[in-house]
């Protein structure tokens, strides 16, 4: 199957693009498929030590007492911390890529202060002069704990009398401290318009049902790790794997003390993030532990089963919705509560997820309410469209089932119903030039959504197709840039957005199509938290956006230096001189960029020039998705068979890195829908910290994933830019669910739907 | 990981010897794909080594239409799923063999090794009860048989003693009209442990209508691989039927003693007992009758 693609037909000032569009070759790419690429496992510098990280058994427990002592006698080991080494945090809040973060929290996940609060957290940690020493030193380390009752799930940790894990927690109702008793729901918000009364009144139709979704982990196939040296002069330098560089000298500046203009932050080529590399684990532990060795350098990985046992996977949720509908098709009333696991520390993405759950729809009654609450897990972190897909397979089931019940197609019902640019958003802002509708015209007009199902390959088979929308934000933030004109005609890009899924080409691409020269003549390089200015984090799926918004202003700064050198060239007035793509003209005089660029010397010598910028304007991402499955009835199996998926992305710069953003969203909401969990036994140990038990889909569980791609530009964006990232995770597992249904006849509400919950729902278990 | 030291021993005394001296801190090594992950994670511990992979009757592969076959515990799957003999009559361990780990896993990994796992869900262990196996097994004085769905006595224990080891495995020759397979079932298409898996062998009539004799064992099931001689009794004397294939599949369903874990529930893993006992016999005789 090849995917289809729209072709790029958009003008700038009545010109095709020249660059924009083009599957152009990545910079990186050499580099990366040689082995030559520099990641955090990389970094080896003079004198190295290796820490390691003491975790807690235990899912709740007081620690009473730790025991360093023989660790430290071990010969090798050269500092040993805990949570002592670690002054407390300011009790504040600051956004951190999607989400936001307290550092007290933050400081106390990194290392526990009194209690642990999940399977995993680290007590302890110990740098020595090999990974072996560092090993065995963990194990001389002695804890005594007092074990406490944990609890495992949201519902059970909304009880009145549930055990409690942070005794100054509050409710915060709808944003007021109403009440001074302790409990684990962090915070209750509400969005509300209309009167439901009035539309379930109105209704011919309701559904009303709860689902259940699972704990589940992004699954970047590089581990966290981070090498730092605190050197004698009090300059913190940290070589790691993040997607928000500055995002991590701030926190590091917080929970260490320092300040910023002492952190040096130097992000590393990075295997893998989706919102999970914004947290900083180890790299304060790796700073104190070089402060304490006497300003040796450190360096730390995690192993698997650290990764997911400690670091932020995505909340499991309890969601109930219920919705209301005329029978020509008017949905006329829609009610949700959402309820998320923060993990250890407030911070689930509960307010993403109560966006998101009805945000392809225009409705004027609605009422959502969201909680935000602490178990015994890891703290949840962002993953990919934080809290949508949970929020979207609730969401799109219910829709599902209501077109199922007035007998509409369930395209036709999205339609009626669909939101436009101008419409109201249940959680307050109002639509800008969306391409939801585009993108329901694009599956209906898709040969897959006409096909033949494919015969069901033995009698207890059984096969179905389902449809799914879905909703992101996007982002778009602050990026700045910086660039060199060389004498060769090149220009030397140095941009500050950690490179994920081929920024670096699609940055260069922009830059290029501005300065009306070759994208190979960009040489793009991502710079750190030393040199080149500040950037928001490579997240929110806002590089391509903001970023970009940076390379076309850095773009027009070098035309407007460049003009002046022309000017200066033939003694004419720079406003008077014309440019048309590479070309500076004057009357008769013309020159190109790069016969320009020789000149630089003569008209004023070098030449560079910087941007920054808040940029402000994204336009929501909007998808739709088809599938069909296959159901094994006997052993509860599913199967997909075909997966289309159609996305508003407003341009496609990168047209290959558009697609990879497509299927890589389609093969991780398929992981989550099919076979991921957290797996917990009643004590709250991670049974399943494995890539062997924690079941991300292979290749071979994959089918083709066709992604169509919708252009409705963003006219806030010189290139008419919307995020693409996030929104493609969305929909899978409400379309994969609705499949299910049209196959078996049975409602999946529990994520994930494998084959334990298929057979459970099927009657069979 | 802690350092241990490792010999390579050329003979089976060789062997032996080091093994009765060393007790349970030697470690026999076979492909290594178990034991080095498990002395890395820290669920074994060796001070010794010893590679069994440069011993003779370790690396024996034979089959005679009389003795049947000769498999020694050192053989990688990958000689195993080659050999004509084996393809020719064999089908059920080739079904296990090309489904344990990937290409780089098969180049490596024994029978042998899979054995002495004893892993409840290790995949060459249903197939090879089905087909009657014997575990010849080997000290410094003694040498002897034992069968295989005897040598389990729980998760990863065997009845191996200190300063035993594994020499080979013989399986009988095939019997007329007979045919076996191997079917474990996971939740991904790859990379997976057996949440629950059955290995069938039947042996048919002339006519191929009547069952003469059967041999089932489940794994993932039970503290060790189970085999389900009630499931064999179900089908013994009786038509090729669906309610005979039913009946055995109830008796497996009935005998499996699974547990919950992050694999599976009890309660799914009971049912697969049916569902995979009776889709592995319908492969059988599908086998048996020349399919
Ligand atoms: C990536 C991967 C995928 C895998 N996939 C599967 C799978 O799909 N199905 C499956 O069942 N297993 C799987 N395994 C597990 C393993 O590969 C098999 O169990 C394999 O058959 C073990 O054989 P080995 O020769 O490598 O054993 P080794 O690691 O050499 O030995 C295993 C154990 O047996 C002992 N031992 C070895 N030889 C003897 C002997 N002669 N006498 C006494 N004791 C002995 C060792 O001391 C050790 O305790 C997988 C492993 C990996 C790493």
């Amino acid at each position: 199957m090849t995917p289809v693609i729209k072709k790029t037909e958009a003008k700038t000032n009545g010109k095709p693009f020249k660059v924009i569009g083009q599957r152009v070759i990545r910079p990186d790419g050499v580099d990366k498929v040689t082995g030559r690429a520099q990641y955090g496992a990389d970094v080896i510098l003079p004198g190295l030590l290796y820490g390691k990280v003491l975790r807690s058994p235990h899912a709740h427990a007081r620690i009473l007492s730790i025991d360093t002592s023989a660790a430290e006698k071990l010969p090798g080991v050269k500092a040993v911390i805990t949570g002592k080494d670690l002054k407390p945090a300011e009790d504040k809040v600051a956004k951190s890529g999607e989400s936001s973060v307290n550092y007290s929290y933050l400081s106390q996940n990194v290392l526990a202060q009194d209690k642990v609060l999940y399977h995993g957290h680290p007590v302890a940690a110990v740098a020595a002069t090999s990974i072996h020493i560092a090993e065995e030193a963990l194990a001389l380390i002695k804890v005594e704990y007092e074990v406490l009752p944990p609890v495992l799930n949201v519902l059970d940790a909304m009880k009145d009398d549930a055990p409690i894990l942070l005794p100054n927690l509050r409710t915060k109702e709808l944003g007021e401290v109403v009440s001074d008793k302790p409990t684990n729901i962090a915070s209750h918000e509400q969005h509300a318009r209309g009167d439901l009364a009035v539309g379930f009144a109105e209704a011919d139709v309701i559904v009303e049902r709860e689902f259940h979704t699972n704990t589940v982990h992004q699954g970047y196939i590089e581990p966290q790790n981070g090498t730092a040296l605190w050197n004698a002069d009090g300059q913190i330098t940290v070589w790691t794997s993040t997607q928000g560089a500055w995002d991590q000298r701030r926190d590091l500046s917080e929970i260490l003390h320092v300040p910023l203009s002492q952190i040096r932050v130097i992000p590393m080529e990075i295997g893998g993030g989706f919102g999970g590399k914004f947290p900083v684990y180890l790299e304060p532990l790796a700073a104190l532990l070089s402060l304490k060795s006497g300003h040796r350098p450190v360096k730390m990985w995690m192993q698997r089963d650290e990764v997911l046992k400690a670091t932020g996977p995505t909340s499991a949720s309890v969601i109930r919705v219920k919705m209301g509908a005329r029978k020509d098709g008017k949905i006329t009333a829609a009610q949700a509560w959402l309820a998320y696991e923060a993990g250890a520390f407030p911070g689930s993405p509960v307010g993403a997820g109560m966006g998101v759950i009805f945000a392809p729809y225009k409705l004027d009654n609605v009422q959502i309410d969201g909680y935000d609450v602490v178990v015994n897990k890891p703290a949840a972190k962002a993953y990919r469209a934080p809290g949508g897909t949970n929020a979207a397979f609730a969401g799109e089931t219910v829709i599902d089932e209501l077109a199922e019940k007035l007998g509409m197609d369930p395209i036709t019902f999205r339609r009626i119903n669909a939101a436009k640019e101008g419409d109201r958003r249940a959680d307050g802002p109002i639509y800008g030039r969306i391409g939801f509708i585009e993108t329901l015209d694009a599956i209906e007009k898709h040969p897959h959504y006409h096909a033949p199902l494919p015969e069901p390959r033995a009698p207890y088979m059984k096969v179905g197709r389902g449809v799914a929308c879905g909703f992101w934000y996007n982002w778009d933030g602050k990026s700045s840039a910086s660039a060199v004109v060389n004498p060769d005609g090149t220009v030397s890009y140095l941009e500050g957005s950690t490179d994920i899924g081929g920024t670096r080409a699609s940055l260069a691409m922009m830059l290029a199509e501005t300065l009306g020269i070759h994208y190979e003549d960009v040489k793009p390089m991502v710079g750190d938290t030393q040199t080149v200015g500040y950037n928001d984090g490579t997240g929110g799926s806002r590089t391509t956006y903001g970023s970009g918004m940076a390379a076309y202003h850095l773009g027009k700064e070098i035309i407007r230096e460049m003009k002046q050198r022309a000017a200066v060239l033939w003694e004419v007035p720079a406003d008077d001189i014309n440019v048309e793509g590479d070309v500076y003209s004057y009357g008769e005089k013309r020159i190109t960029f790069k016969e320009l660029c020789a000149k630089l010397d003569e008209t004023g010598g070098p030449m560079s020039v910087s941007v920054s910028l808040d940029t402000k304007g994204a336009i929501p991402a909007l998808a739709t998705h088809v599938v069909d499955v296959e159901v094994d009835t006997e052993t509860g199996k599913v199967n997909i068979l075909r997966y289309t998926a159609a996305q508003d992305v407003g341009r496609a710069i990168h047209p290959s890195y558009v697609e990879g953003q497509i299927h890589g969203g389609v093969a991780q909401g398929i992981g989550w829908a099919l076979n991921e969990e957290y797996y917990y036994d009643k004590d709250g140990h991670l049974m399943n910290a494995s890539l062997l038990d924690y079941r991300m889909p292979t290749a071979l569980d994959l089918p083709m994933i066709e992604a169509v791609i919708v252009e409705v530009p963003n006219p806030n964006h010189p290139f008419g830019v919307k995020g693409v990232g996030e929104v493609p995770i969305v929909p899978p597992a409400a379309a994969i669910a609705n499949a299910i249904y049209r196959a078996t006849g049975v409602r999946m509400t529990v994520l994930p739907m494998n084959p334990k919950n298929v057979l459970q729902a099927l009657g069979k278990i | 990981m802690q350092a241990f030291s490792y010999v390579s021993a050329r003979t089976l005394s060789e062997a032996a010897d080091i093994l009765a001296r060393e007790g349970d801190q030697a470690k026999c090594l076979s492909g290594g794909t178990d034991l080095i992950v498990f002395l890395r994670e820290g669920r074994r511990s060796a001070k010794v080594v010893v590679d069994v992979k440069g011993i003779p009757e370790l690396n024996q592969l034979g089959y005679s239409p009389k003795e049947g076959l000769t498999i020694g515990a050192a053989v990688p799957l990958h000689r195993i799923y080659n050999d004509a003999h084996v393809i020719e009559h064999y089908p059920g361990l080739i079904d296990a063999a090309t489904l344990i780990g990937g290409i780089a896993i098969q180049g490596r990994a024994t029978l042998g090794g899979n054995v002495c796992t004893a892993s409840p869900a290790g995949d060459s262990i249903p197939i090879l009860i089905a087909y009657e196996t014997t575990c010849i097994v080997a000290s410094r004085n003694v040498t002897k048989a034992i069968p295989l769905e005897k040598f389990f006595v729980g998760p990863g224990r065997t009845v191996l003693q200190p300063g035993e080891l594994l020499v080979a495995l013989k399986l009988p020759p095939p019997k007329p009209n007979s045919g076996a397979a191997y079917l474990r079932f996971i939740p991904r298409n790859e990379m997976d442990i057996a949440v629950t898996s059955a290995g069938a062998m039947v042996v048919l009539d002339e006519d191929k209508r009547r069952f003469v004799g059967a041999r089932l064992a489940l794994g993932a099931v039970a503290p060790t691989p189970l085999f389900v001689p009630e499931a064999g009794a179900a089908l013994t004397g009786q038509p090729v039927s669906d309610e005979a294939i039913e009946a055995a599949a109830r008796a497996a369903q009935a005998a499996a003693r699974p547990i919950t874990d992050m694999r599976g529930s009890a309660e799914q893993r009971k049912h697969l007992s049916y569902v995979m006992t009776k889709r592995a016999l319908l492969r059988a005789i599908e086998r048996a009758r020349g399919g």
